[in-house]
């Protein structure tokens, strides 16, 4: 009984449903196979599901969404397109196009001699059995049900050694149509030894219907290379997200991903990095800013494998209205994993009596000599700071706007590219400067 | 220029203040000494417009305008300014960063035009000298990490820049070592004008050595109980609170 109600049996019974109706996909059968068992099996969470005890996603794609089928692809994104050039022009380098899950070389700028790209429908066969082996199935039912319905994705090699010279761009456009209103990305990064890559992606919204987004994404960064891997959430207010994203990370390599969470309806982030050898580094930077009834869960996942590894983790909130904000930060460090060093904050403020944060620390250590260090704060403004600037001449708002930056600017100063952060900066600048 | 009158002031019910009345005038220095408790601190505080302090009774003129009446930033505008007694450490928010936009908020509020970073730097510079407060300092986060002596020099070096027209010191003393003190005492003499006047609350006589008072006010138990010349002060430091307490208790009953 306690089993069942963990599940939602209505949800997922009426996806596996609407799966019948999929084309047959000889490339990713195996996989899509053996989803469908798992999502069975599982079930999408109810909030009885203790991983997703504040974040009611299923009820909300209930209520939500008109048509649980995948979203038909479209192309004449001129306009939207346009839209987007600031973006685009901030970040400066390569951009890659997909239009509810499916990759558009055409509208995409490659350079094959940088990095390969390739649409995941035309993969060969060993490529294709690539997919999944990260991000497995079971890890979490979202990504089951993703597996069961991308039908393209984007498939990126950055061959050993080579350095990308500016950032990769991956704008996601997403709209619901009449066949359906979900979208199911699908992204593999495989990056090479020695090789060094900034990886940006934000996913735009069209169109006013409710769409849901339930992406997933698997990195493999080899010896010693260096992945920056940013993440900009700044949708609509009706906007549902899932994303999972999981990253394996080998010696002396780094990885360090940064979600900005602006605007959306119900966004839930997984994100794990697996540290496989010894010398690694993980870093796990966020920051949400929430209005509204704007809920965002973010359940981050480290696991110490080998010894001498270190992640770094900082989280940051401001919320107000009766926005919502969740983290879980779990640090798993394994018996081999000695002198391992992993340090976890997660800072909030809530300007309003309504808005609320859940925030959890949640430490597995099985080897004992480890450095580990976790900590939370949720409160107000600092009152004390604001009538100090106050007193020397500073208005009650812009006193107000000097602190939140201030606050928040510790998450954006770990952005390293110029002309991102900037867009970064100028979008926390607009939302902060008073009318939050 | 300031005129209090009969002012009441409490703390979630609590009254603390319980009838000050005072008097200041331009290029005057008035010190206010008392025993721990007795109300200085609060005085600086309503005066600067803190607001977890209820005023509940009196009256308090600033050059002519109803200072109560102002928000703790427009009592900033209108030239006065509170050096804290325990200034607020403020991660992330750069010294230089947060004193352009004060400069230039309050120049605003006056119908003066904005300094720009190169005139600012200027500014800047000339005051720093007048405290001798390390650059390094403002290069850092506004107060973070710094010792107590450099959060008082900095206090000074704000008034400096901010050229106030009543300067209210709370503290400014406790916890200085002497030549700390001598350096915040010389900053606040030398910007001492015939225009502008200072208020220097504190609990030890020590500081008036080298800032000489015109005025020295004992506050006991909310009300000013004794207004003297400089000499009151060395009395204090003489003979104690005690027989002040002694006083007040004796014609109270």
């Amino acid at each position: 009984m306690t089993v069942s109600t963990k599940k939602d049996h209505k949800l997922t019974e009426a996806f596996l449903l609407e799966s019948e109706r999929l084309p047959s996909s000889p490339l990713f059968a195996e996989l899509k196979r053996q989803a469908g068992q798992v999502l069975s099996d599982a079930g999408l969470p109810t909030i009885k599901n203790e991983e997703y005890k504040y974040t009611g996603i299923s009820k909300r794609l209930t209520d939500q969404l008109p048509n649980l089928g995948p979203s038909a692809p479209f192309a004449d994104i001129e306009q939207e397109m346009k839209a987007q050039e600031a973006l685009v022009r901030a970040v400066g380098g390569y951009t890659l196009v997909c239009t509810n899950g499916r990759f558009q070389p055409n509208l995409s700028t490659v350079d094959q001699q940088q990095f390969v790209v390739s649409s995941m429908a035309s993969l060969d066969s060993d490529s294709a059995a690539q997919i999944g082996q990260i991000e497995k199935n079971e890890a979490d039912s979202f990504t089951a049900l993703n597996s069961i319905f991308f039908e393209d994705g984007v498939y990126i090699r950055v061959p050993a050694g080579k350095i990308i010279d500016r950032p990769i761009l991956l704008i996601n456009f997403v709209k619901a149509t009449e066949k359906g209103s979900c979208v199911h990305p699908r992204t593999y990064i495989q990056v090479g030894k020695n090789a060094e890559v900034t990886f940006i992606e934000q996913t735009v919204w069209l169109g006013e219907a409710t769409v849901f987004v339930n992406a997933v994404s698997e990195w493999t960064v080899g010896q010693n290379a260096h992945v920056r891997h940013y993440t900009l959430q700044n949708g609509r207010k009706n906007d549902l997200a899932v994303t999972n994203t999981r990253s394996s990370i080998h010696q002396d390599a780094n990885f360090t991903s940064i979600v900005l969470s602006l605007e959306g309806g119900m966004i839930r982030n997984n994100l794990s990095l697996d540290l496989r050898a010894s010398n690694c580094e993980g870093n796990m930077y966020g920051l949400y800013l929430l209005n509204g009834k704007t809920h965002v869960d973010n359940h981050t996942n480290v696991d110490h494998m080998q010894a001498h590894a270190e992640s770094n983790e900082l989280y940051k909130g401001i919320l107000t209205d009766h926005s919502r904000g969740v983290f879980n930060g779990k640090i798993f460090v394994r018996q081999d994993a000695q002198k391992t060093n992993a340090f976890q904050q997660n800072n909030n403020i809530l300007l309003s009596e309504d808005a609320t944060v859940n925030t959890k620390p949640q430490l597995e250590i099985w080897a004992d000599d480890v450095k580990c260090s976790h900590g939370c704060t949720t409160g107000q403004l600092d009152e004390e700071a604001l009538f100090y600037l106050r007193a020397r001449g500073i208005a009650k708002d812009a006193a107000k706007a000097l602190l939140l930056h201030a606050f928040a600017g510790e998450v954006l100063d770990q952005i390293k590219e110029d002309g991102f952060k900037e867009y970064c900066e100028t979008l926390v600048h607009a939302r902060l400067g008073g009318n939050y | 220029m300031l005129s209090i009158k009969n002012l009441h002031a409490s703390i979630e019910g609590t009254p603390i203040l319980k009838g000050i009345s005072l008097e200041i005038k331009p290029g005057e220095v008035h010190a206010i000494m008392g025993p721990n408790g007795s109300g200085k601190s609060t005085l600086a505080s309503v005066l600067a417009g803190r607001e977890e302090y209820e005023v509940t009774e009196g009256e308090v003129s600033f050059k002519g305008k109803d200072l109560l009446e102002l928000s703790p930033e427009d009592r900033a505008r209108e030239g006065v300014f509170l050096a804290f007694q325990y200034p607020v450490e403020i991660p992330g928010v750069s010294s230089t960063n947060f004193l352009r936009t004060a400069v230039n908020q309050v120049r605003e509020y006056r119908g003066q035009e904005p300094l720009d970073a190169v005139k600012f730097l200027t500014l800047m510079k000339e005051k720093m000298k007048l405290v001798e407060i390390d650059q390094k300092l403002l290069s850092r986060a506004l107060n973070e990490g710094f010792s107590g002596g450099e959060k008082k020099k900095n206090e000074i070096f704000q008034m400096a820049v901010l050229e106030p027209s009543l300067s209210i010191l709370d503290e400014t003393d406790s916890g200085l070592d002497i030549d700390a003190l001598k350096v915040v005492a010389n900053g606040v003499n030398q910007l001492k004008t015939k225009e502008n006047a200072t208020i220097v609350v504190t609990h030890y006589q020590r500081l008036l050595d080298y800032i000489v008072p015109d005025f020295v006010h004992v506050l006991y138990n909310g009300r000013i109980v004794k207004s003297g010349a400089k000499e009151l002060a060395l009395e204090l430091e003489e003979k104690g609170y005690d027989w002040i307490k002694e006083e007040v208790s004796g014609t109270a009953v």
